[in-house]
């Protein structure tokens, strides 16, 4: 089938809207730049939206990671690196983070810090954090334009008021530069400080909803929160108040997924695979040095 | 100990694709794969769906994505919409005039004689709705000789190639404002993003390719009383339209082709103008690709109430730009639709950690309460 698609299945005129789009959202950090958003072969809402910011800047010598919940292995993420693979020959690609030049990602920043050679994209299904408070995207514009998150804001105190605790789980409203309020797409909030001052670059599409913006290197990025209610990432303490551990690996500083065992206990493993496996590998290699 | 319910990824779409195959092709030995040809001819007017959904006139490819999805409409149309993301725009045409359409269906719900007269052509809307047993085991002697004998005995045609506009009449009439002359280039939805407000031809180009099930619901809900175009269908027409493109060296227009469309006009009641004029009858345009009627006249009621909206400000759903021009792509909505099926292990997670955290908290101020009450 790849025969007859052009490199990077688009064609070349929309891949060049991508990287002007790109340019701009680089220029105004955390502006959501409109751009026409072509079709692509897989559902709307699978990463439309970051497949062609992927495919708009992957060239033959770029090595690529993708990843989907953390994972390599997931089924949307072997089908999108499946997909590149077939459209673009030439390219490598890896499940290791700290080989890959290109890395695209559902839901997850990796653990591991990213380096300034590396650039994320990460794949958006609703771009705008006004949406909830505001439904019209005409008016969500001033209000960006303006910077006019009160009634964000509102809404975080009400949630105070109601459960004495900010309930946005997951697309927790970030301010970069001081400006735009940014949907960081469904990261956990584990994963948002990782975008302030981040040495790489963090690209963000959103495909059915046509926008890319992006959070530059070395640029402010901050949770909105109050003086007195701080920005507080997921616990994964245990009942008597102590941090779990991976059950595979044991690394007690990443996010962890919760599986329910056949007689119903429960057990947490690292959502980022990847970094599992280095930590596992780490801890080998530690035991065989000690061994030795 | 492995990923488990996560591994194996690759294996798994592989399987589902073998099983998949293996569904459409499940008569087995006695089975016979459907030629695209049948598709385009027999199932013409889903054919005519998906090359208007997919926003490509290309009706063998669109009998293709017809096979290839098992009849499913709204993934043939995508595959038509994500094949068109690969080709280089080469040209453009300018605006065609529909009056040059050749026709095989013409009425108009306004006046009993047109000019050109009134020709019902290939329609369901007369028949009676009954199971056609008949049709169930249909030999391919019969099949072959139906439209045979139809030719055979229809008269030579003494037909005009074309037929006038029957707005044009109403126009004529002043019952309708003249025809605006528009200068500016009309808005490509397929090389720019909606950024809203947008002018009517966004809103156009955006309803033609809409999902016929959708832009029909967001127009019925106006014609049951969330909006008041009341409309009357001046004309429905159906046919074969040439496509004229400048010739390379001389700049004149050629002929390089013909597309089948449904265009449909309506009438509805006039409004107060601001005084600007005399006042007169308001139109609402629909066209697209193939034979879809349904979905012209859908698109021709939303058009008014979408007009009304842009100028007044909208009192309803089908009167605002946004609700509708929003809602009525099927790649997109069926797209995002389906991705609620792929994991969200990770936002679940994190939606976890916020209500065991509230359910804490509420759990807490419930025993302080209790303890207080005890004192």
């Amino acid at each position: 089938m790849s025969a007859g698609y052009n490199f990077g299945f688009l064609d070349e005129h929309a891949k060049k809207e991508v990287r002007r789009a790109i340019l701009k959202a680089i220029s105004t950090p955390g502006y959501q730049v409109p751009y026409s958003s072509r079709e692509m072969p897989m559902g709307r809402g699978f990463g439309t939206g970051g497949l062609q910011l992927t495919l708009s800047l992957i060239g033959a010598d770029d090595t690529l990671k993708v990843i989907d919940q953390g994972s390599d292995d997931s089924v949307n993420a072997v089908n999108l690196r499946q997909f590149i693979e077939m459209t673009c020959p030439g390219i490598d690609t890896t499940t290791h983070l700290c080989e890959a030049t290109l890395i695209q990602s559902r839901h997850r920043i990796p653990e591991t810090p990213l380096k300034p050679e590396q650039v994320l994209v990460l794949q958006v299904p609703y771009p705008d954090p006004l949406v909830v408070v505001e439904p019209s995207e005409d008016k969500r514009k001033i209000m960006h334009g303006e910077a006019d998150y009160a009634r964000l804001l509102v809404k975080l105190y009400e949630d105070i008021v109601k459960f004495d605790e900010i309930t946005i789980s997951h697309r927790y409203p970030t301010r970069i530069n001081d400006h735009y309020v940014i949907d960081p797409s469904p990261i956990p909030r584990w994963d948002v400080p990782k975008l302030d001052n981040s040495p790489a670059l963090v690209l963000f599409g959103a495909g059915r909803e046509k926008k890319i913006y992006a959070v530059p290197p070395h640029t402010k990025g901050e949770p909105l929160a109050f003086e007195d209610v701080p920005f507080r990432v997921e616990s994964f303490n245990d009942a008597q108040g102590k941090r779990r551990a991976c059950a595979r690996c044991g690394a007690t500083d990443s996010f962890l997924d919760e599986f329910m065992n056949e007689d119903g206990s429960k057990r947490y493993q690292c959502s980022d695979s990847d970094y599992c496996d280095e930590t596992l590998q780490a801890n080998k290699t530690t035991e065989a040095t000690t061994y030795a | 100990m492995g990923y488990v319910a996560i591994k194996g990824g690759g294996q798994a779409i592989q399987g589902a694709e073998e099983v998949l195959e293996a569904l459409r092709t499940a008569e087995g030995e006695h089975g016979t794969p459907l030629t695209t040809q049948a598709i385009e001819n027999q199932l013409r007017l889903l054919t005519s769906r998906i090359v208007s959904e997919g926003g490509l006139y290309h009706p063998q490819l669109a009998a293709l994505a017809i096979k290839q999805s098992q009849g499913d409409t709204l993934e043939a149309a995508f595959a038509l919409r994500a094949y068109r993301s690969t080709k280089p725009r080469l040209l453009e045409t300018s605006a065609q005039d529909t009056g040059s359409m050749r026709l095989i269906r013409r009425i108009s719900s306004a006046f009993k004689d047109i000019p050109g007269g009134q020709m019902l052509g290939p329609t369901y809307d007369y028949a009676l709705r009954l199971m056609r047993l008949d049709l169930a085991n249909e030999s391919p002697e019969s099949f072959r000789a139906v439209a045979h004998e139809f030719l055979a005995e229809t008269p030579e045609p003494n037909l005009p190639d074309t037929y006038p506009k029957v707005v044009e009449a109403l126009r004529a009439e002043g019952l309708l404002p003249p025809v605006e002359n528009h200068t500016e280039t009309p808005f490509d939805i397929t090389r720019e993003p909606l950024i809203f407000p947008v002018p009517r031809s966004a809103a156009l180009a955006t309803m033609a390719r809409a999902e016929t099930g959708s832009i029909l619901a967001l127009a019925y809900s106006n014609m049951r009383g969330y909006g008041d175009v009341h409309p009357t269908v001046a004309e429905l027409r159906v046919g074969y339209l040439p496509v004229m493109l400048p010739h390379p060296i001389t700049g004149e227009p050629v002929e390089v082709g013909e597309v089948l469309m449904t265009e449909c006009e309506v009438v509805a009641m006039y409004e107060d103008d601001d005084a600007k004029g005399a006042p007169t009858f308001t139109l609402g345009y629909g066209a697209c690709f193939g034979h879809n009627e349904v979905k012209a006249i859908a698109m021709a009621i939303l058009d008014r109430a979408l007009q009304k909206g842009m100028r007044d400000g909208p009192s309803n759903p089908s009167e605002d730009p946004e609700f509708v021009l929003l809602h009525i792509d099927g790649v997109d909505s069926m797209g995002f639709a389906s991705h609620y099926k792929m994991p969200h292990y990770v936002t679940f997670q994190s939606d976890m950690d916020r209500l065991r955290n509230t359910q804490e908290k509420h759990e807490s101020v419930k025993k302080q309460d209790v303890n207080e009450g005890v004192q």
